[in-house]
């Protein structure tokens, strides 16, 4: 039995690093493909009369510089009497920026480069995590540990190999941004937080591109284009950021895989529409997309305001201006929206690390754990004999606290440890607690992710 | 709210049946975002003087759910569908829909 469990362990963990070995090569091999079809095109392209199928000036006389194999490729596209070789003429000639390569940057990728943008760049600089696939389809399990980019970047030419992908192995920022968005026609915000949505459609509107804008959360998504036809800002419409409890995350609020899924669908509609020159774009317009009530809802929204202090009538925003800009304080959040920042309200005394609390948890000592987590979390995972009562409870429940003690001890000073999901909300009910006269209440720091970090690693984390 | 409304349907003598000055207008308020998650619901109808501006219905607002001051700085408007200022006049029947941004993705 034991030596069965070690053979498999150990088989298994070859089968990994034999995989991680083959998404490395075929990583490089599709590289490298890239590379000699750019390079056969160029050198195709100075010996004049040599045909190269993928060139993206070649004109075969028509005038749509499309050549035989991507006539091929994208007949169906072609074959839109609205669309047309026009259009697909126009897409070849064109470039897409897609910011973030998660919820909403996955399909939107997938199907832009499936589409025959000319040249499509992706800018990320997270790695791809297990809590990331059930949304962020574009990516594989191989690439568990790695960065989006390079992942995204591999399934793009997987799909299609004559369009030249641009990897952006980093965050954006207004040191880097203002050069990075200026090589593209088109910018689709697939980002993930606040200050990073303003710092885009600033940058936008410095720099005169359009920008397809898409959010999603919980089963809700929103979409618009931005800084196009004369249409508004991200800024005429929001000119003040929301407070930061308004700002939600996916890593907090959660979000159903298949709601970004769909907004990202319709950037890259939008993008695509945009780029190649067809429709009516999205101006003016935001989508909400209520997933529960299978409701699409379209308004209109104000056109650019003349007050808009970015690109309002007397508005003077400069590159230099948006470079010294500061996002992060202006929205009050941070432009990494994987997780919140560490609170510290407590002094040292009245908090506990993970390892010492189960030292006195060894040693039988008499306590009473208090989780403060919402209950659909304390749903999904918790310590055992643990109490849940949530932070936006604990006022009214207090009565549960002094009655758990008193059944604990017998007497007023049994043990009183608070604990949440990473170790910020138990800071404050110890605060509260403290002030009201549980003076002993103390928290478990880094909540249970730290615990399943520093105690027991098979506890599971969300 | 409006101590004329017993006299003022007297007044009416200009051939408006229903909705005379004095009277209320019924609207139906659509939440979204985090909109919804202060208020709980995803719509709710409400009743507002005759006249009320789409501002006076925020306010109206504000005193049954107390906790959209936090986003009150930062919404869409749209009246049936179509852009709003807060100075817009509201109709009975009409749909006043919240907006706070998402910022997720
Ligand atoms: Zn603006």
């Amino acid at each position: 039995m034991d030596s069965g469990g070690a053979d498999a362990a150990r088989i298994l963990s070859e089968i990994k690093g034999l995989k991680a070995t083959k998404s490395d090569i075929e990583a490089k091999i599709s590289a490298l493909e890239a590379q000699l079809k750019d390079l056969n095109c160029r050198n195709d392209a100075v010996s004049s009369n040599g045909s190269c199928p993928l060139a993206t000036s070649l004109d075969s006389g028509l005038g749509h510089g499309l050549s035989p194999e991507m006539i091929h490729r994208y007949s169906r596209q072609l074959l839109l009497p609205s669309f047309g070789v026009q259009a697909q003429s126009n897409l070849l000639k064109s470039s897409i920026l897609v910011v973030g390569a998660g919820g909403l940057g996955s399909p939107a990728l997938l199907y832009l480069a499936a589409c025959g943008v000319g040249r499509l760049g992706i800018v990320d600089n997270d790695e791809v995590e297990l809590n990331n696939m059930h949304r962020q389809i574009i990516h594989t399990e191989a690439y568990i540990g790695r960065l989006k980019v390079e992942s995204a970047a591999a399934a793009c030419r997987a799909i299609n190999s004559t369009v030249q992908i641009v990897e952006h192995k980093e965050a954006l920022r207004t040191s880097n941004a203002l050069e990075i968005l200026s090589k593209y026609d088109v910018v689709v915000d697939a980002t993930d937080n606040a200050p990073g949505r303003y710092m885009i459609s600033d940058c936008c509107v410095v720099l005169g591109k359009p920008l397809v804008s898409g959010a999603a959360l919980g089963l809700e998504g929103q979409l618009s284009v931005y800084n196009y036809n004369g249409g508004p800002c991200y800024r005429c419409l929001f000119p003040t950021p929301p407070p930061t409890t308004a700002c939600q995350r996916c890593s907090d609020s959660g979000v159903l895989g298949v709601v970004p899924g769909i907004i990202g669908c319709l950037q890259a509609l939008e993008a695509i529409k945009i780029a190649s020159a067809v429709g009516e774009p999205l101006v003016g317009r935001m989508l909400l997309f209520d997933a529960l009530s299978g409701r699409i809802r379209i308004v209109k929204i104000r056109g650019r305001s003349l007050h808009c202090e970015v690109c309002g009538e007397n508005a003077t925003f400069t590159r230099q201006q948006f470079q010294e800009f500061d996002y992060e304080k202006f929205t009050q959040s941070p432009l990494s929206a994987s997780a919140p920042p560490k609170l510290n309200l407590l002094s040292g005394d009245s908090r506990i690390s993970s390892k010492d609390y189960n030292e006195r948890l060894k040693n039988g000592e008499v306590h009473i754990l208090v989780d403060v987590r919402p209950e659909h979390h304390f749903r999904i995972v918790s310590l055992p004999n643990s109490l849940n009562i949530p932070l936006s409870t604990l006022e009214k429940r207090l009565a549960e606290i002094s009655s758990a003690l008193r059944e604990a001890e017998g007497q007023r000073d049994a043990s009183l440890y608070v604990i949440c999901r990473r170790g910020n909300d138990s800071q404050r009910a110890v605060n509260y607690l403290h002030d009201i006269g549980f003076t002993s209440a103390k928290d478990i720091i880094g909540g249970l992710e730290s615990w399943a970090r520093d105690v027991d690693p098979s506890f599971p984390t969300y | 709210m409006d101590a004329v409304e017993g006299e003022s349907k007297y007044y009416s003598t200009q051939g408006m049946p229903k909705k005379e000055e004095g009277s209320s207008v019924g609207i139906k308020v659509l939440f979204f975002a985090r909109a919804r998650d202060l208020t709980g619901l995803s719509d709710v109808r409400l009743e507002v003087p005759f006249g009320s501006t789409a501002s006076d219905c925020l306010k109206e607002l504000a005193v049954r759910f107390p906790g959209l001051e936090e986003i009150r700085q930062c919404i869409v408007l749209a009246l049936n569908e179509e852009y709003a200022s807060e100075s817009t006049v509201i109709k009975e029947n009409d749909e006043l829909a919240i907006i706070p941004p998402i910022s997720g993705g």
